[in-house]
């Protein structure tokens, strides 16, 4: 008889805060530049140098707790986790160990239609490390290493949850989630492949009923979402084999291999790390007043949640459309705004969803890149519904406008694409059709319907394809039978 | 419970120190008396005291969030023992 | 010209000002004398003579200009080696730091340079301040310019020396558990840790975070004060730093110490060895007594525990400060076949054999299952000592004790002697422990002339009252001076 398995999956979620400089010190936070040129004596561990708490990072911390429903902590601290890396100067990260900024919160995740609260066991802040080049394809392949400090001591937030999570697509939807809230927060670029957000995981199975956790392992290097899932579901199955088999699964640190789809281990926890915290000295604590915490919580933009809601509630979207559109913030912000601009949500979202979304994953562009302004959008919406484009030609326009940025009433203008609406002037155009082909004119008065599209076809060729084909039909139909 | 030598040693290695072996005999015999010395704090009736962590009661010193100079890549490779690209040069981590 | 070795800072700045001296001669006859007792005192690790030079020649052209030039303008001064110094070597008397050189001034650096002062090197020290006698730096010990088979004290031994050889007029130092008061003691010079926060500890290389102070030494009350007020303030690169409200420290030099209350805590006076010294103490409380203060003895219990609360907190701490040496981004490297035996022996190569202990006493006590029998414990007695210092001083101005319990002791004499060691430490780190400030005064001379110090502790930002006695000490009695370590003629 085979048993049946419950996984448990907890996940680490690192944040780089948004912040213009880091977290200690003044140097910039900007992604790139040259090697070591974003440093100064203090993240770079030099000799007498101390840390100064970057205010913004302590709010952005709040701003993120807040939004995931998590108790704020009057009092939090720093400590000191000491550790040996060429990517840590000091020898020791400073972070919060005792006190961390936020405990106690939890987001809800919606997987197969099913609703589920994830608990967050606290979020606290911590300095980022520096990056190591490796001479070789890998670390262990490697003569040497180089070392670049661009990246020491920019803020992170980590945010550790419970193990609530029970299988790999729960753990994508949970981290595709904390993505949302903090990107509409505005706290964190949360990109995962520049590594402003990153993931490791915590796993491991127990037989369905039992109480008592399994041996977990620790799951490293997943570089998106796609991975986050595969490397889960790989690790399922390994830890399931395992089991069956009646092996004992080793408590340690195991890395994900994108090319091959498997996850191998780094090295035990036999070597069991001693951080040796303790408070960080040079660091004052921080007290946050209710009031402060009031200030930030009153400047929290709508949620992803609430503002679900209200697309589906007050403005009659289907619930996927809702799901799709709150699923990054920038997108969501185009949608709300498009919508101030030209009140027909539903035909909004279908663009938003259609063309839009399809050009923008085509293109590869972020919403933000995007050379679409809702301004923009609204305009060619509201060409289209007062007759003056068709809605073919507004897909054109649409697409040239997402490549360009040009204006809609421009490349309409430049296009020469007006439709025809005036009956005068159609009128004119008609007669002289149905002067020229009277065996059409008399099929149709026989009877024969087919005949009546050959003739509007003729008068959209006179026109260029730019008569609006409701107003022939409309016209034909009255002179035919006249 | 006194320290032992094998105790120093292992706790040397995780300070990335190697001792010799007459370093650590003194070192863990001087540790011992030290250590011993520290026994009279364990004698003191304090499990109910607060520790003192910070010396003044200070909280909440910030800075704003404003960038400030940098050091050029010159400066702050300027003491490095090794450099290469305009990084710090380490040898074979594993 | 008669020689300027051996005034204070305010008598020269009445010369220099009424332009009878130049900065540039001034700093030249320091030179001079440093070229000339520097193989027998060994103060300094490195002398900045070119610097100093156009430094001082800056400072005299700013006051032909008929600028101000700034309130210690053109007075030599020297720096322990353990205050960073924007490209000038800067050791802390460390193999490690050998050849290191910082990108950037001390705050403490910055603020003398403003103010004009000249500084013409670095002071040796024992390794990374941990010490006392000099003996544990690197390079070599300082010689006690009152004997030279005495040891200047320590860790800041060479800068206490330079003053006291009058190689410079000031100098300035860093203070964990004793380090500038103990060897102004054995040197006959003043020593003034600050109030924890009052000096900024930006770019002081850190032995101990929560103990270290920077601090001056000087050769009377006038120029503490003076240095004090260049130094003193909030700094926004040092989140321990606050402003402090005193202002001008010189208002403070008043010869009046009416009605103060004194406490002379018991405990201290049973640490000392040498009589001599409990009776320059009684002299001095009956002086203050006699010029209208109240001493009384007082009780500080838990004075017997704070050498062993000192040696847990400073060893945890070092060992964490200390781990950024592992040579990738600076300092001494030695090449191994890989990380790991690069950091071991870059370490095991850069560090003296007292760091060695501190950092794995440090780390030892910081480890699981160690943390709450010996860190935690000591964090708690700390609370006990700074409890006894409010008690006692919210009923007494300031306390009266012993600066050291002998005078300078020979080279070799603290070695493996542990007592000699937790006496030092017991009257001088329970100020470090609660973070108030502390000024050691010479008074009076042992044996063979070894000048002996008394130490005054104060209140919490209450230096106010350390330098009012002070001065009443040094206006009334003859004992604060002790005559001239080295004689103009050597």
């Amino acid at each position: 008889m085979s048993t049946e398995y419950e996984v448990v999956i907890g996940l680490e979620v690192h944040a780089e805060l948004k912040t213009k400089t880091k977290i200690f010190c003044s140097c910039p936070t900007e992604f790139g530049g040259e090697e070591n040129t974003h440093v100064c004596p203090g993240c770079l561990g030099f000799p007498g140098t101390l840390p100064i708490m970057n205010k913004k990072a302590v709010e952005y911390a709040v701003r993120a707790g807040l939004a995931l429903n998590c108790e704020i902590q009057e009092y939090s601290k720093f400590d000191r986790k000491h550790y040996f890396y060429p990517d840590l100067p000091t020898a020791y990260q400073i972070s919060q160990f005792e006190f961390p900024i936020c405990k106690a919160g939890y987001v809800e995740i919606a997987v197969n239609g099913k609703k589920k609260k994830i608990r967050l066991n606290r979020i606290h802040l911590e300095e980022d490390a520096g990056k190591l080049l490796h001479s070789g394809n890998s670390i262990t392949s490697s003569q040497y290493s180089l070392a670049d400090y661009n990246r020491s001591g920019m803020g992170l937030i980590e945010l550790v949850s419970e193990p609530d999570l029970s299988s790999a697509e729960e753990a994508r939807t949970y981290l595709e989630k904390l993505r949302a809230v903090l990107e509409y927060t505005g706290v964190s670029d949360v990109k995962m492949e520049q590594g402003s957000l990153r993931c490791d995981a915590n796993i491991s199975l127990r037989p369905v009923g039992s109480s008592k956790l399994g041996t977990k392992t620790e799951i490293k290097n997943m570089n998106s979402y796609r991975s986050l899932q595969r490397a889960l579901e790989y690790e399922i199955e390994r830890q399931r084999e395992v089991l069956e088999e009646g092996g004992t699964i080793i408590q340690e640190t195991r890395g994900w291999d994108e090319e091959k789809g498997i996850t191998s281990s780094m090295r035990s926890k036999e070597e069991a790390d001693d951080y040796r915290y303790f408070s960080d000295p040079d660091l004052p604590p921080i007290v946050l007043e209710p009031a402060w915490v009031e200030e930030i919580r009153a400047s929290l933009p709508e949620l992803p949640d609430a503002k679900k809601d209200r697309l589906v509630m007050e403005l009659g979207l289907s619930e996927y459309d809702a799901d799709i559109i709150t699923g990054s913030r920038a997108l969501a912000d185009f949608f709300d705004k498009t919508v101030t601009l030209f009140n027909e949500p539903k035909t909004v979202a279908n663009w938003v969803m259609g063309e839009y979304l399809r050009l923008l994953n085509a293109e590869g562009t972020e919403v933000q890149e995007s050379k679409v302004s809702p301004e923009k959008m609204a305009a060619l919406l509201k060409s289209q519904a007062t007759g003056k484009i068709s809605g073919k030609m507004a897909k054109a326009v649409f697409e040239e406008m997402f490549m360009t940025g040009k204006d809609p009433e421009k490349i309409i203008k430049e296009k020469g694409l007006v439709q025809i609406s005036d009956t005068d002037a159609l009128g004119e155009i008609v007669e002289k059709v149905l002067a020229a082909n009277p065996q059409s004119v008399a099929d149709y008065q026989a009877g024969k319907e087919k005949a009546l599209g050959f003739l509007v076809g003729q008068v959209m060729k006179e026109t260029k394809g730019q008569a609006n084909p409701g107003v022939v039909n409309g016209l034909l139909k009255q002179k035919l039978t006249d | 419970m006194k320290i032992t030598e094998q105790e120093v040693h292992s706790v040397a290695e995780i300070a990335r120190l190697e001792l010799t072996q007459e370093e650590g005999q003194k070192i863990t015999h001087a540790l011992q008396v030290i250590l011993e010395q520290t026994e009279a704090l364990k004698r003191l009736e304090i499990s109910k005291v607060k520790p003192t962590v910070y010396v003044l009661p200070l909280q909440n010193v910030f800075s704003e969030d404003q960038l400030d100079k940098c050091l050029t890549q010159e400066q702050a490779l300027g003491n490095a023992p090794e450099v290469e690209k305009g990084c710090f040069k380490v040898p074979r981590i594993i | 010209m008669s020689s300027l070795l051996g005034l204070t800072a305010h008598q020269l700045q009445g010369l220099l000002e009424k332009k009878e001296i130049s900065s540039e001669d001034l700093v030249k006859e320091h030179l001079t004398r440093i070229a000339q007792s520097e193989e027998q005192i060994k103060a300094f690790v490195t002398v900045t003579g070119q610097e100093a030079l156009q430094q001082a020649r800056t400072i005299d052209e700013k006051r032909s200009r008929g600028e101000q030039p700034g309130s210690l303008a053109g007075i030599p001064l020297a720096l322990t080696d353990n205050l960073c110094t924007q490209g000038i070597k800067t050791t802390a008397s460390s193999r490690m730091l050998r050849d290191f050189r910082p990108p950037y001034n001390a705050a403490v650096v910055e603020k003398l340079q403003e103010a004009g002062a000249v500084s013409v090197g670095k002071c040796n020290l024992d390794e990374f301040g941990l010490g006392a006698s000099t003996e544990n730096s690197a390079f070599f010990p300082t010689h006690n310019p009152y004997g030279e088979q005495a040891v200047p004290g320590g860790a800041c031994g060479g800068a206490a020396a330079a003053v006291a050889a009058q190689e410079v007029v000031f100098a300035l130092g860093s203070d964990t558990g004793g380090s500038l008061r103990q060897p102004a003691s054995f040197c006959g010079v003043i020593g003034l840790k600050p109030t924890y926060g009052a000096v900024s500890r930006y770019g002081l290389i850190a032995c101990a975070s929560s103990l270290d102070q920077v601090g001056c030494f000087t050769r009377d009350m006038t120029d503490c004060a003076l240095v004090m007020n260049v130094i003193y303030g909030r700094d926004a690169k040092d989140s321990t730093s606050v402003s402090f409200p005193a202002g001008d420290f010189t208002k403070f030099l008043v010869n009046d110490v009416k009605g103060l209350k004194i406490g002379i805590p018991r405990e201290y006076l049973q640490e000392v060895n040498d009589p001599r010294i409990t009776a320059y103490l009684q002299q001095a409380a009956a002086k203050l007594e006699e010029l209208g203060a109240v001493c009384e003895e007082v009780s500080l219990p838990h004075t017997a525990e704070a050498a062993s609360c000192y040696n847990l907190i400073l060893a945890a701490e070092v060992s964490s400060n200390l781990a950024r040496y592992d040579g990738v981004q600076y300092g001494l490297r030695v090449q191994g076949e890989d990380l790991v035996s690069m950091y071991k022996k870059s370490r095991s190569q850069g560090f003296g054999e007292e760091v060695k202990k501190q950092i794995i006493l440090g780390t030892y006590v910081l480890s699981s299952g160690q943390y709450e029998d010996y860190y935690l414990q000591a964090l708690k007695v700390r609370t006990l000592i700074k409890e006894d210092f409010a008690q006692v001083l919210s009923k007494y101005d300031c306390l009266l004790t012993p600066a050291t319990p002998t005078a300078a002791f020979d080279f070799g004499a603290i070695k493996d002697n542990l007592s000699l060691l937790t006496s030092l430490n017991t009257l001088t780190c329970p100020a470090n422990l609660a973070g108030i400030p502390a000024l050691s005064l010479p008074f009076g001379t042992a044996a063979q002339g070894s000048p002996c110090g008394l130490q005054l502790l104060g209140r919490a930002f209450g230096e106010e009252t350390l330098l009012r006695v002070g001065y009443a000490l040094e206006q009334n009695t003859n004992l604060t001076q002790p005559s001239p370590a080295v004689k103009g003629e050597m």
